[in-house]
């Protein structure tokens, strides 16, 4: 078991240092995420202009990789329309649980890609999804908080 | 038969710890191609090779059910079953078997005073008292009961260190309180609680004592009758024994009054439309067939445990604490959480670089194995602003080569992490 596949470097960058960690001066929708296996949160704000989202931010804490792939969200999102980040997170989602390993829209997910080696570790999924489930939770204004359990 | 302990030990000062590690066999296997160290024995403890041949037999041999039928299988399985209740009984001193109801776990155990006794004796106003340190199922079960009769929950608060002191303990004690719920031993933390004492002042106040006994049953002494405590709950899979048994102890008087928890077969004396007559104890609260073979590797694993000198088993595990404290306070940016004066068996950290979750990842890596999380006990990490911790627990088989093996996987943490 390699580490380094989980632990890339983009990660502990983003784990230490997560962008749009703050919420937008303005915004128009809002989710919480809860992992309640490790106590991970995360609040997650962002503007939807038409099917745009123009700003979001997030504020939380929890683990390396959950840091992480909200940071590397909140980057891949912005200035995408609903749509195209429901197919994001559809590619996102299969490739870090496909058990066959096939990843055959790495390429179109780019920084995101990093994230691959986490099918290896079965116990954090959840940590990598926690930003991803917040997000859609605050895009279809679903009640409560995305709950990663 | 296991009806002798395997182990026969030599009368010695000296504890054998590389012996003791011979007889559990989940020890000797390789994670992520290293050798596996063990350090999450208050999640659960590793079952050695006389528990697991106790278990094996009852499905090979003794396979029936008990209390029922007339044939040879179901006397021997009846008679192992209730063997297993009197090692209970010896091994927490209670007055008589009566008083020993066989659950699936602490958590049950728990359960069943809180909705037969608490819901037949609460009323409005009534106070349960529990401490900030208890693990979830020593909260949740009291805020239900409360929530059904009225009743008050208090929380006595612990100090910075993890302590629960006499004094706050008595700040807390009313007239209205009807039952005092604490741990023996602290689950995230390690702590010991002044359970003498608080006893002595519940029972003044006229209010009765639960321990949630799941941490201590295996690292200090436990005897109901010189507690004096009126419930005493614990786990067999936190004392070598299989998972899904646990005990509840119950002071006679107390459980002969009590309504039974749950309705089914073995818990009555006769059904008819009109009426039923409940068993005898501890029978009333033990409806449907149990785990038959739970309780008799129950049996075993108090044999087994038994078979040592439990000073020697407390002092080596004691030394090994200490051990690993100094060794864990030496690793740069490490942080422990929980610093109780005579604490046992439980190390819980933080360190500044890397999450609880990212440590636990990196070091199961390097074949170790540890608990991260909030510990079902998020007062008590509320109480230091944190959502998780490392944990690092000790057992019987715990060496300090396994400390070693813990710090020289955290300087991997560090060195991913910086």
């Amino acid at each position: 078991m390699d580490l380094r596949e989980l632990y890339q470097e983009v990660i502990l960058d983003h784990g230490k240092n997560p962008r749009n960690h703050r919420f937008p001066e303005s915004y128009n929708r809002e989710g919480r995420g809860y992992n309640p296996l490790c106590g991970d949160k995360i609040a997650l704000r962002l503007q939807l202009e038409g099917e745009t989202i123009s700003d979001v931010g997030f504020v939380g804490q929890g683990c390396a990789i959950s840091q992480a792939s909200c940071s590397t969200m909140t980057e891949a999102i912005k200035g995408k329309t609903v749509p195209e980040v429901e197919a994001l997170f559809s590619k996102f989602h299969n490739m870090v649980t496909s058990d066959d390993g096939s990843g055959e829209d790495l390429e179109t997910l780019g920084k995101l890609a990093v994230f691959a080696g986490v099918r290896e570790f079965p116990m954090r999924v959840k940590c990598a999804t926690l930003g991803w489930h917040t997000l859609r939770q605050a895009l279809h204004e679903e009640s409560g908080e995305a709950v990663t359990e | 038969m296991t009806e002798a302990s395997p182990i026969v030990a030599a009368p010695s000062e000296r504890f054998d710890v590389q012996r003791v590690r011979e007889d559990f066999p989940a020890l000797h296997q390789d994670v992520h191609g290293k050798s596996l160290v063990y350090l999450d024995s208050a999640a659960t403890t590793l079952k050695p090779q006389s528990v697991i041949d106790a278990v094996d037999e009852v499905y090979a041999r003794d396979c029936a059910n008990i209390h029922r039928a007339v044939h040879l299988l179901s006397q021997r399985a009846t008679v192992r079953f209730e063997e297993a209740r009197e090692k209970v009984r010896a091994f927490v001193n209670a007055l008589n078997k009566r008083e020993i109801v066989f659950t699936r776990g602490t958590t049950e155990a728990i359960n069943l005073v809180s909705q037969s006794w608490g819901r037949s004796s609460l009323r409005e106003g009534d106070e349960v008292l529990v401490t900030e340190l208890e693990h979830h199922s020593n909260i949740v079960p009291w805020q239900i009961l409360c929530q059904q009769t009225g009743a008050k929950l208090v929380v006595v608060p612990m100090t910075d260190r993890g302590e629960v002191l006499r004094e706050s303990f008595e700040q807390n004690l009313s007239e209205r309180t009807r039952l005092v719920a604490m741990s023996h031993v602290s689950n995230a933390l390690g702590t010991v609680l002044p359970v003498q004492e608080a006893i002595a002042l519940a029972h003044e106040r006229g209010a009765l004592v639960l321990l949630d006994g799941a941490q201590a049953v295996s690292h200090v002494d436990v005897d109901v009758q010189a507690l004096d405590c009126d419930f005493y709950a614990f786990s067999g899979h936190k004392l070598y024994g299989p998972t899904g048994i646990g005990v509840l102890y119950g002071k006679e008087r107390l459980l002969d009054k009590m309504p039974p928890y749950q309705g089914g077969g073995d818990m009555i004396r006769s059904v008819t439309f009109e009426e039923t007559i409940y068993n005898d104890l501890p029978y009333k609260f033990e409806a449907g067939t149990p785990h038959i073979a739970g309780a008799i590797g129950l049996g075993a694993a108090i044999d087994y445990f038994s078979s040592f000198d439990a000073r020697l088993v407390h002092a080596h595990e004691n030394a090994v604490l200490r051990y690993a404290t100094e060794a864990l306070e030496a690793v740069p940016g490490l942080r422990l959480i929980g610093t109780a004066p005579g604490k046992v068996a439980a190390l819980s950290f933080l360190m500044e670089s890397a999450h609880p979750h990212d440590i636990g990842t990196i070091i199961d890596a390097e074949g170790v194995a540890i608990r991260t999380g909030h510990h079902c006990a998020q007062p008590v990490m509320e109480h230091f602003g944190i959502a998780a911790t490392a944990r690092a627990s000790l057992g019987i088989y715990n060496n300090r080569e396994d400390i070693d093996a813990l710090v020289a996987a955290l300087w991997k943490v560090r060195e991913l992490f910086g």
